[in-house]
């Protein structure tokens, strides 16, 4: 049996209520971080730890900590990135939904590591079901005296509010979030300064994802060595996966990491195998920004080895034949999937979500849906391909932030290995706009 | 007391060694230099705190971070935006990459900006003509619907053609550092962006005319000079007033003996050096308001310049080296000797200089 640790109570029945998470072993952390550690042997047993930011980045969390400026008299702030909004990423919200109080202790554990004594949740403002959810949990928590004044009688204040967003994209961005918090538009801030020196209200400020906060707790009870040993590498623990697309069983799991793709998709345990009677074509790994992979080399990598679930096997040979483990938004494609409607569709929501800040995402994300949408309606040109993969490197590396590289590497990556499917559409247009019409050339289908 | 000076760093740019204070960025220590090996800037604006790092115009790349780090940096980087360290070596004209992006943003700028040169108050003045000059290539490959706007009076004497917006946010800053309301700002997101006000005519304040100076393209007008002339057929000069509100030292634009445009004074950047105020602006319009200081320094290679000095005299800038550089000679093989002055009828002799005179 797979070890568990965000989701090992997740179906006990109450267990979004303070009571009920107590007694399955809840908010042992906060007592043992407030009482006998001190915040220091918190980051370093995070940083033993080895684990990756779970947003998408996959930065090393404990060495975000160990950034933190810590300048005298300036408060500290702690930031929950709970604005989840990729297409195919569903994790956070599953976790605040159902086991809001692990979110919590971790907040709590986490901003006394950083000496925050006020930290956000910002969440999108889409769920606005969640946050109700959240706000309820709190004042429990606070009823039971795990946060605000003196917390414990340890002497450690901590108020922590939960923030709706206004439903961007952009701002999952960490200082586009930032940016919103602070009441402005979310546009993502030039780097350097990180918000590590300069974040919330221009103070010291970590934003971690809600996967990697809900980490800490178990951590602090557990140590740092023992969730280096879960997992594989430099991926180390387990990881929230949301699975979608044309298998048997979407959903969202936790995996250790290091299991085969293959046996994620295959097994009963995970994603029970491709829809029935179907074939596997192509994966999405992390997210719909990470670049795309035909099955062939979804479940192996390029020296013929099992892929992995883990963040280096999943890079492994470049964006040539890899992608990135991302956020772990897993969606599956089978044979009847059109790619150039998929990569449209993932064009459009990037064109849409693009605060207009920089000229080349501003400009560049909307010529290529536009590209897109003609080729998909049969509209397509020869020098399409070609120019799509040039308007797809201009953008790539010279925006402000990663929303330009994650608009040009879906694209980049369904014109590198799906070129004749683009193609078929450019010289079959009549066929290819047939309501359902899927090229069925040469793939390699598992 | 001794005053300490702070240790200068070294940084090379296009091969050329530079000294400078800790703090200064790569973009200003390249100016230092001179404007051969500045990089373009369309939203950075030294006055304005905040502008730069949008449009992407001055990416340069980073061959060295420093004397300590002399690791590349991985992307190119803005470099309005990023300070120079000691050792650092920067390649800005002499990149290939660098020219390449830069050509992706000459063109990412111009899908949604007219070619309306021809009718533009800006043209001559355009920061974005003379970026594609330098950068840019004469053909485009976008060929979907471009975005268009209705024109909108944001203010008695300003007007927003937001078709040529290039959305900068210079005249957001401007109007949020100078002024005490904040009256526009940018609304929509994406390319569906605009700059606006959004309710007509909020622009009233002394100082709103400043947004006009700051635009690098013609998205923000002078009604008052809209379609008056060309900027090359006018005649600068340094100008000055008693001003209550603004220290009213201004450059005033002739022609003939009209006065047809107040500006605040640029440096060779093309950014202002003091904001004036609306009414030396728009309603100090003649001569006897002002005590004359003398012509305006233009350089030469501007089109403002144009008829107004030797050719061999001016240095060519970057884009006009280019320019040269691609320029291929027609091999002329005619037969001449039936075109000399000899065949000229006689009396069109008359009218030559004597220097000009044919040998007998």
């Amino acid at each position: 049996m797979a070890t568990k640790i965000l989701t090992e109570h997740i179906n006990v029945p109450g267990i979004e209520t303070f009571d009920v998470y107590r007694k399955q072993g809840g908010y042992t952390a906060v007592e043992k971080a407030l009482k006998t550690m001190t915040p220091e042997a918190i980051v370093e047993e995070v940083k033993k730890a080895g684990v990756r930011g779970r947003g998408g980045a996959g930065f090393p969390m404990g060495m975000k900590w160990s950034f933190l400026a810590k300048p005298e008299g300036v408060p500290r702030y702690l930031v929950c990135n709970a604005d989840e909004s990729e297409p195919g990423t569903f994790k956070d919200h599953y976790l605040m939904k159902n086991i809001p109080h692990l979110l919590i202790e971790g907040m709590i554990v986490s901003s006394f590591a950083l000496g925050a004594n006020k930290s956000f949740i910002y969440v999108r403002g889409e769920l606005m079901y969640v946050i109700r959810i959240l706000e309820k949990a709190i004042a429990e928590a606070k009823a039971k005296g795990f946060l605000g004044k003196n917390i414990l009688g340890t002497g450690y204040d901590l108020e922590l509010v939960v923030q709706p967003g206004g439903g961007a994209y952009i701002c999952g961005e960490e200082t586009a979030l930032l940016e919103s918090l602070e009441g402005k538009r979310g546009n993502p801030r030039n780097k350097p300064p990180f918000p590590a020196v300069k974040g919330l209200y221009q103070c010291p400020t970590v934003v971690n994802n809600v996967e990697s906060i809900a980490t800490a707790s178990w951590i602090v009870n557990n140590g740092g060595d023992a969730y280096a040993a879960i997992g594989i590498g430099r991926s180390t623990g387990t990881k929230l996966i949301s699975a979608s697309g044309h298998i048997n069983k979407p959903g969202v799991y936790e995996i250790e990491l290091g299991v085969p793709v293959e046996d994620f998709i295959y097994a009963d345990e995970w994603c029970g195998g491709i829809r029935t009677g179907h074939k596997f074509k192509a994966l999405v790994a992390g997210g719909s920004s990470v670049p795309i992979l035909p099955a062939n080399l979804a479940l192996t990598l390029a020296n013929g080895d099992k892929r992995l679930m883990s963040y280096e096997s999943l890079s492994e040979g470049g964006f040539a034949t890899g992608t990135m483990l991302g956020s772990g938004g897993f969606i599956v494609f089978d044979e009847t999937s059109c790619i150039v409607r998929n990569t449209w569709n993932f064009s459009r929501f990037y064109h849409h979500e693009s605060c207009g800040q920089c000229s080349p995402c501003r400009e560049g994300t909307g010529w290529m849906e536009k590209v897109l949408h003609r080729i998909e309606y049969g509209h397509g040109h020869q020098q399409d391909i070609d120019l799509l993969v040039d308007v797809a490197k201009k953008i790539e590396g010279n925006t402000i932030c990663p929303l330009g590289d994650a608009a040009a590497w879906p694209v980049a990556s369904a014109i590198r290995h799906f070129r004749d499917e683009f193609q078929w559409h450019i010289d079959n247009p009549a066929e290819a706009t047939q309501p359902g019409a899927v090229y069925r050339g040469e793939m390699a289908l598992v | 007391m001794e005053d300490v000076k702070p240790q200068l760093l070294k940084v090379t740019i296009d091969g050329i060694e530079v000294e400078v204070e800790p703090g200064t960025t790569i973009l200003q220590a390249a100016r230092k230099i001179g404007p051969e090996v500045a990089p373009p800037a369309m939203c950075y604006y030294q006055p304005l705190k905040g502008s730069g790092g949008k449009c992407r115009a001055c990416l340069v790349r980073v061959a060295a971070g420093s004397a300590k780090d002399p690791r590349p940096m991985p992307k190119l980087v803005a470099s309005c935006l990023t300070a120079v360290q000691d050792g650092m070596i920067v390649e800005n004209t002499t990149n290939p990459q660098v020219l390449d992006a830069r050509n992706g943003i000459v063109e990412f700028l111009l899908l949604n900006h007219p070619l309306d040169c021809p009718v533009c108050d800006q043209a001559g003045e355009c920061d974005l003509q003379n970026f594609a000059f330098d950068h840019g290539k004469v053909t485009t490959r976008y060929e979907e619907d471009r975005r268009t706007f209705e024109k909108h009076d944001i203010g008695p004497y300003i007007q927003l053609h937001m078709t040529r917006c290039i959305l900068c946010y210079r005249c957001v800053y401007t109007a949020d550092q100078i002024t005490e309301k904040r009256v526009h700002g940018v609304l929509g997101r994406g390319d569906a962006s605009e700059i606006g006000t959004y309710i007509e005519k909020a622009i009233d304040n002394d100082f709103s005319g400043n947004v006009i100076d700051v635009c690098p393209v013609g998205a923000l007008t002078d009604k008052t000079y809209r379609f008056k002339n060309r900027v090359w057929f006018t005649k600068p000069v340094d100008a000055h007033r008693d001003c209550p509100t603004c220290s009213g030292n201004v450059t005033i634009w002739y022609r003939g003996e009209e006065v047809i445009r107040v500006t605040a004074r640029k440096n060779e950047w093309n950014e202002v050096t003091e904001f004036i105020c609306n009414t030396c602006r728009f309603e100090k319009k003649k001569t006897s308001d002002w005590t004359i200081e003398g012509p305006t320094k233009v350089s030469r290679s501007s089109v403002i310049s144009a008829n107004k000095y030797r050719a061999d005299t001016i240095k060519p800038s970057f884009g006009q080296r280019l320019a040269a550089a691609e320029y291929k000679p027609i091999h002329d093989e005619r037969d001449t000797s039936q075109l000399t002055i000899q065949q000229l009828p006689p009396e069109r002799f008359a009218k030559l200089p004597s220097a000009m005179e044919p040998e007998p």
